[in-house]
């Protein structure tokens, strides 16, 4: 509190909301960011990442509506509150950005990724590793008499359960997508608005 | 109304249709047909520069002076790196500037082409927007919308790159749509309940202070107009940053000054103490809040800003409102006179009382001399002898930028065209060139240290092909102060590098290109010399040879909060210490 008896930061919730809650632990965000599919827009939201110094842990990109050349970006960032509001302010003045929405505070959302992982081995480890992506309800797409190739969607957690499991039985590669995220419920973030 | 035409003359027409009358620029073999097109038509006029980042420069005076986007046409490789610095420097300062580079045809993009770069990516991070054309029929689009970007909203530059076949190509031609790109249309209108609870604040407020930036100067005239009303009626004290100087007139009666790294101690004391910071188009640079955690530690904070990313950036506000200046202030002044006009009155006469007494330490005083210039008397008879005149300044930067802020006073906005964010020595000569082509009667000019001028002094010829008499004011001091300053000030006295050796006879200079030099090293002879190179009709370069080593002050020590001004030189060396030697 101070002389004007205005709490600090307090919150009556403009177009923006631009009151952040002044906390200064980091956390995880996943943004959802619709852009216009032209030249460069992917350019212009890594440049802004690297060029002020922001975190990327995931980012995923391709075109979701081929007749309005539209987007979505889906970034798994990690800051402050005031670093993440910082991110998507600097990311919604991009030109052809149309939208940011941060689905980590606009409720509830689902997020998958899909990963491939290719496991070698022989014995008790084969079986193993295949018993353990049943369980996983991963599937195999590749199988030579020495490996496995496991396709697996799920949270990034689940998908590092299953690769923290299949290292000791002959993991020697793998592919992830990154994280692809939607809100739960009836609610859509469309073109335009 | 479509019609055919080649990618070379929709950029002619395209600039005509934007209402474009001059284009800074320099021509080479990736824009030769839009050179050919300028050629054949008199309503563009092209000022040839002498280096592209001159022409960038000479815009960004052309747009802070007129309000109006600065055009530059430059060609590929070569002709867009050296728009960069440019265009950083606009970025930094938030200034309307539509650079058009050509580029080598799209089939050879990629092949390492002669005088081929890269220039989307290498401007992209300089640019509030770029496009790449590699279709003729979508050139005239994306010219509407670079002029639509460049100047809606927060105000910034733009670059096309053209390659030279879409150039060639022919295309059909569409003019430019109102209201521009609907894709790009920010919120101008502020927030309602923000603005209420803004005049709720001030009404109650004991120590309220403005606190204005560039901001005000580019959201228009009628900005600056709303402002002196809120301010008067008011009454509450203002100060602003080096971008902001004019909105308000410096010769106003609530005007502080400057506030900053060099700005004025009751301005600085007044923002440490005041319990209401009214940000108005101002994004609390660090020239400006010193050492963050201790910055107006007791006020209650307010942020007017078109730009919802320079809220809560660096300093946390307490009434954030998105939103045009003008538009903010009109509704601000509304519900504040809707309300009764109220103001804690009472309180406020202690606090102009505070503020008097803040402005009885007189910081601005030196030490004069009748044997040697001090540059700050030279400043003050300047000023003296051409405040009354239809006057334009523009500055290089360093110690001599400062004390022409500290100095200097301005009635108007538009008036004072300097490098704020990105300093860029080398910008104020061409910004000088780009002001007086907008107004050719007006006195321009450009003060400058001699080591910033020499970065872009080829731009002497620019001015004399085309008889723009602007006057380069150069405080000569043989060194780079504000660098020697610092070395004096955190390393020791040890000064490296921070001397201009083998410097030019300047008189000599001036008159190889066949400009008027005029030196003086006399106080006794200033004001003769300061008249006879205002009364000289063309460019004069004026070698002001001043006391070597004299610092800047007051200022605040990097890393130190407003209330710990250094006044003078006294405590100066290694005043610099500790977490505050990092910063720059």
């Amino acid at each position: 509190m101070n002389a004007l008896q205005i709490k600090k930061g307090s919150t009556k919730h403009s177009a923006y909301n631009l009151r952040p809650t002044f906390s200064d632990v980091e956390e995880a965000h996943t943004l959802a960011v619709l852009v216009d599919n032209e030249a460069g827009v992917l350019a212009r939201v890594i440049g802004l990442f690297s060029g002020r110094g922001y975190n990327i842990d995931s980012l995923t990109v391709a075109e979701v509506d081929h007749t309005g050349h539209l987007s979505r970006i889906t970034i798994v960032t990690r800051g402050t509150p005031q670093v993440i509001e910082q991110i998507k302010a600097q990311l919604g003045r991009i030109v052809p950005v149309h939208r940011v929405h941060d689905l980590t505070v606009e409720g509830p959302a689902v997020e998958r990724e899909l990963a491939l992982l290719k496991v070698a081995g022989a014995g008790d480890k084969r079986v193993e590793a295949l018993r353990l992506a049943d369980i996983f309800r991963a599937s195999v797409v590749d199988s030579t008499l020495d490996s496995f190739v496991f396709e697996i969607t799920g949270a990034p957690e689940k998908i590092d359960a299953f690769a923290d499991l299949m290292r000791p039985l002959g993991l020697i590669e793998m592919a992830r997508t990154g994280v692809a995220a939607l809100s739960r419920g009836s609610d859509a973030y469309r073109q335009g608005g | 109304m479509a019609r055919q035409m080649t990618g070379a003359r929709m950029v002619v027409q395209a600039l005509k249709d934007q209402g474009v009358d001059t284009v800074f620029g320099y021509p080479g073999g990736a824009v030769l047909p839009i050179y050919d097109e300028i050629f054949q038509q008199n309503d563009i006029q092209h000022i040839l520069v002498r280096h592209e980042q001159g022409a960038v420069h000479a815009a960004e005076g052309y747009a802070r002076s007129t309000g109006k986007p600065g055009v530059v046409l430059v060609t590929s490789g070569p002709g867009a790196t050296n728009a960069v610095t440019g265009l950083a420097d606009a970025l930094l300062d938030s200034i309307p500037i539509v650079v058009l580079t050509g580029q080598v045809p799209t089939f050879l993009i990629g092949t390492d082409g002669f005088q081929e770069a890269d220039t989307v990516g290498i401007t992209r991070p300089c640019t509030k927007h770029n496009w790449l054309v590699k279709e003729t029929d979508r050139l005239p689009g994306i010219l509407h919308e670079a002029f639509h970007v460049a100047t809606a909203g927060r105000p910034g530059p733009v670059l096309v790159d053209i390659p030279k076949d879409v150039q060639f190509a022919t295309g059909t031609y569409t003019a430019p749509v109102k209201g521009g790109s609907k894709r790009y249309q920010p919120q101008v209108k502020g927030d309602m309940t923000e603005i209420n609870e803004l005049v709720e604040a001030l009404e109650s407020a004991k120590k309220p202070i403005f606190y204005t930036g560039g901001g005000v100067i580019n959201s228009g005239g009628a900005a600056s107009q709303l402002l002196r009303e809120l301010v008067e009626a008011t009454g509450a004290p203002i100060t602003s940053t080096l971008m902001g100087l004019g909105a308000y007139p410096g010769t106003g009666k609530n005007w502080l000054g400057m506030l900053g790294m060099h700005g004025l101690y009751e301005a600085n004391m007044a923002m440490h103490d005041c319990d209401l910071l009214i940000a108005v188009g101002a994004r609390f640079d660090d020239r400006i809040t010193g050492r963050t955690d201790a910055f107006s530690p007791h006020s209650v904070k307010a942020h007017i800003d078109i730009d919802p990313s320079s809220i809560n950036k660096v300093i946390r506000v307490d009434i954030p409102i998105v939103g045009d200046v003008a538009h903010v202030l009109e509704d601000m002044l509304k519900v504040w006179k809707s309300r009764g006009r109220k103001m804690n009155r009472e309180a406020l006469t202690k606090w102009w009382a505070q503020i008097d007494k803040w402005r009885a330490v007189d910081c601005l005083q030196f030490r004069n001399s009748d044997k040697i210039i001090k540059p700050q008397h030279a400043l003050q008879r300047l000023e003296a002898l051409t405040k009354d005149r239809d006057r334009y300044i523009t500055t290089e930067v360093g110690q001599h930028q400062m004390w022409a802020a500290q100095y200097l006073t301005f009635d108007e906005p538009k008036r004072w065209m300097t490098s704020g964010g990105l300093g860029t020595m080398g910008y104020g000569f061409p910004a000088s060139i780009g002001v007086q082509m907008a107004h050719r009667d007006a006195l321009v000019i450009n003060v400058a240290g001699e080591a910033s001028w020499m970065m872009n002094m080829q731009e002497l010829g620019t001015a004399m092909q085309f008889r723009l008499p602007v006057k380069q004011f150069i405080l000569n001091n043989e060194r780079l102060g504000m660098v020697r300053q610092w070395q004096q000030l955190l390393h020791g006295e040890r000064y490296s590098s921070s001397w201009s050796e083998s410097l030019p006879d300047f008189v000599k200079l001036a008159e190889a290109f066949g400009a008027k030099g005029i030196q003086c090293s006399d106080p006794a002879d200033l004001d003769d010399a300061i008249m006879e190179m205002v009364n000289h009709d063309g460019p004069v370069v004026f070698d002001c040879l001043v006391e070597k080593h004299e610092n800047c002050f007051p200022m605040i020590p990097s890393g130190e909060p407003h209330n710990k001004m250094l006044l003078g030189d006294a405590a100066a060396t290694d005043a610099i210490q500790g977490a505050g030697a990092a910063l720059v």
